[in-house]
């Protein structure tokens, strides 16, 4: 296998899309604005890093051949399930999405909507990958086979984003020190 | 029938949901936390990672098509009304899994410094000369043997103040998706003879060295064109489903 190498300071050009933070377009009705910001181990923003997003549909399906239950008949027309945005000036990023639905898990179990979520900087010799979580659905998180597997309970709460004002969700990501997110062996 | 079992899927069968295994490496990426490249100080995580086990999410992934991707995306040097500067280089290879299964169909994205090493990046101060005609990004999707194909113009290497006097070795930096979200792979491909290799900590955080040497491409006098370009391959391989539950 090619081993990784970070994806340094100068990704932005080529990496970021004009249209890569909208998984949807804009005014999509039922659309979800993530906001949230990067930050280093000494509570400084990352204004070069990158976050990825990745997630089921609405329904809980992926438009994917791996996904052994198929995409949903006429699907979520001009919904991409991945979203892409370098990190401004000020640390931040925006995802405009829509909501995944609850996905079946092999093992019998369900796992709470979700988005799986990369990060990638200069100073991360291979991308960070963390779960993004919904702070609506309470049930649904206390039974989630991931969330319930972090050794620390205190420390999911660095998963479930945050309602804000506008009806918007943040998500900030501390890649090291106080409330240090969790990260993910994948 | 004849059952290939390089070709078939490893399968969980766990009776409703069938998701493709994928193999965990160890001892291949770079350790997060690596003393000698020092931004990694203040940006590893301290806490352990704590273990995904691949569902849905992990093993699906965008499949971004060619509607991203422009003709002359793949040729670096046309890009412009006029040639760039530089010594003009073909580099062709295929994306493979680690099980030896092309990868169809899979975006990479590419960017690089311009032949006197130096990004087209407002961040970047280093005071050597851009060129009017070189962007140094590019894009192509693998065909369905997973080949890829860039013309392109051979990258310089330039000074980064990570310690005294230090140098990145030339090299071109490469996305890829793959087709599952655990596939994705952001790495740098490198040239054959750099002197700066040994002496790069960024090269040299990936721990084995046969690893990598899987990271610097290979010159090849087939793929040269006579008066023309010098030709480098390099073949990018991905996670795969090797890993099978009988082992």
């Amino acid at each position: 296998m090619t081993p990784s190498q970070t994806v340094g300071p100068y990704f932005a050009m080529r990496l970021p899309w004009p249209d890569g933070p909208f998984v949807v377009p804009e005014g999509t009705p039922g659309a979800v604005t993530i906001i949230g910001r990067l930050y280093d181990g000494a509570g400084n923003i990352i204004p070069d890093g990158l976050i990825e997003t990745w997630q089921a549909g609405p329904d809980g399906r992926f438009a994917h051949p791996d996904d052994p239950r198929g995409a949903t008949p006429g699907g979520y027309r001009s919904f991409r399930g991945f979203g892409r945005c370098p990190t401004a000036p000020d640390g931040s990023y925006r995802i405009v999405t829509l909501k995944p639905g609850p996905l079946p898990a092999p093992d019998g179990s369900i796992e709470a909507p979700h988005l799986d979520v990369s990060v990638f900087a200069r100073g991360l010799l291979d991308r960070v990958v963390t779960r993004m979580y919904f702070p609506d659905e309470l049930t649904a998180n206390a039974e989630d086979p991931v969330l319930s597997s972090i050794p620390e309970p205190a420390r999911r709460a660095t998963l479930i984003a945050v309602p804000e004002p506008e009806g918007h969700l943040r998500f900030d990501i501390r890649l090291q020190g106080e409330r240090e997110t969790v990260f993910f062996d994948v | 029938m004849t059952a290939d079992i390089r070709t078939s899927p490893t399968v969980i069968d766990t009776g409703q949901l069938v998701l493709p295994s994928y193999e965990r490496p160890t001892g291949l990426h770079p350790p997060l936390d690596f003393d000698a490249y020092r931004s990694t100080a203040l940006r590893h995580p301290k806490q352990a990672l704590v273990l995904l086990p691949h569902r849905l999410t992990e093993v699906t992934g965008p499949l971004l098509g060619d509607s991203l991707i422009t003709p002359t995306d793949a040729d670096l040097t046309t890009q412009h009304a006029g040639e760039p500067q530089g010594q003009r280089i073909i580099l062709t290879g295929q994306v493979l899994d680690s099980d030896g299964r092309p990868v169809p169909d899979t975006l990479i994205e590419i960017w690089q410094t311009n032949a006197a090493g130096r990004y087209r990046h407002s961040r970047e101060h280093h005071p050597a000369p851009l060129d009017p005609n070189f962007d140094g990004i590019g894009r192509a999707i693998t065909d369905s043997s997973g080949k890829y194909r860039f013309v392109t113009i051979a990258p310089g290497a330039y000074p980064w103040g990570n310690h005294y006097n230090a140098w990145r070795p030339a090299h071109i930096h490469f996305s890829l998706f793959g087709r599952a979200f655990i596939q994705r792979l952001v790495t740098q491909m490198y040239f054959p003879g750099d002197p700066l290799l040994p002496l790069d900590p960024i090269f040299n955080s990936v721990p084995d060295e046969k690893a990598r040497q899987r990271m610097i491409a290979r010159f090849d006098i087939e793929l040269t064109q006579p008066e023309w370009a010098l030709g480098y391959h390099w073949d990018i391989v991905l996670r795969g489903r090797g890993a099978s539950v009988f082992e």
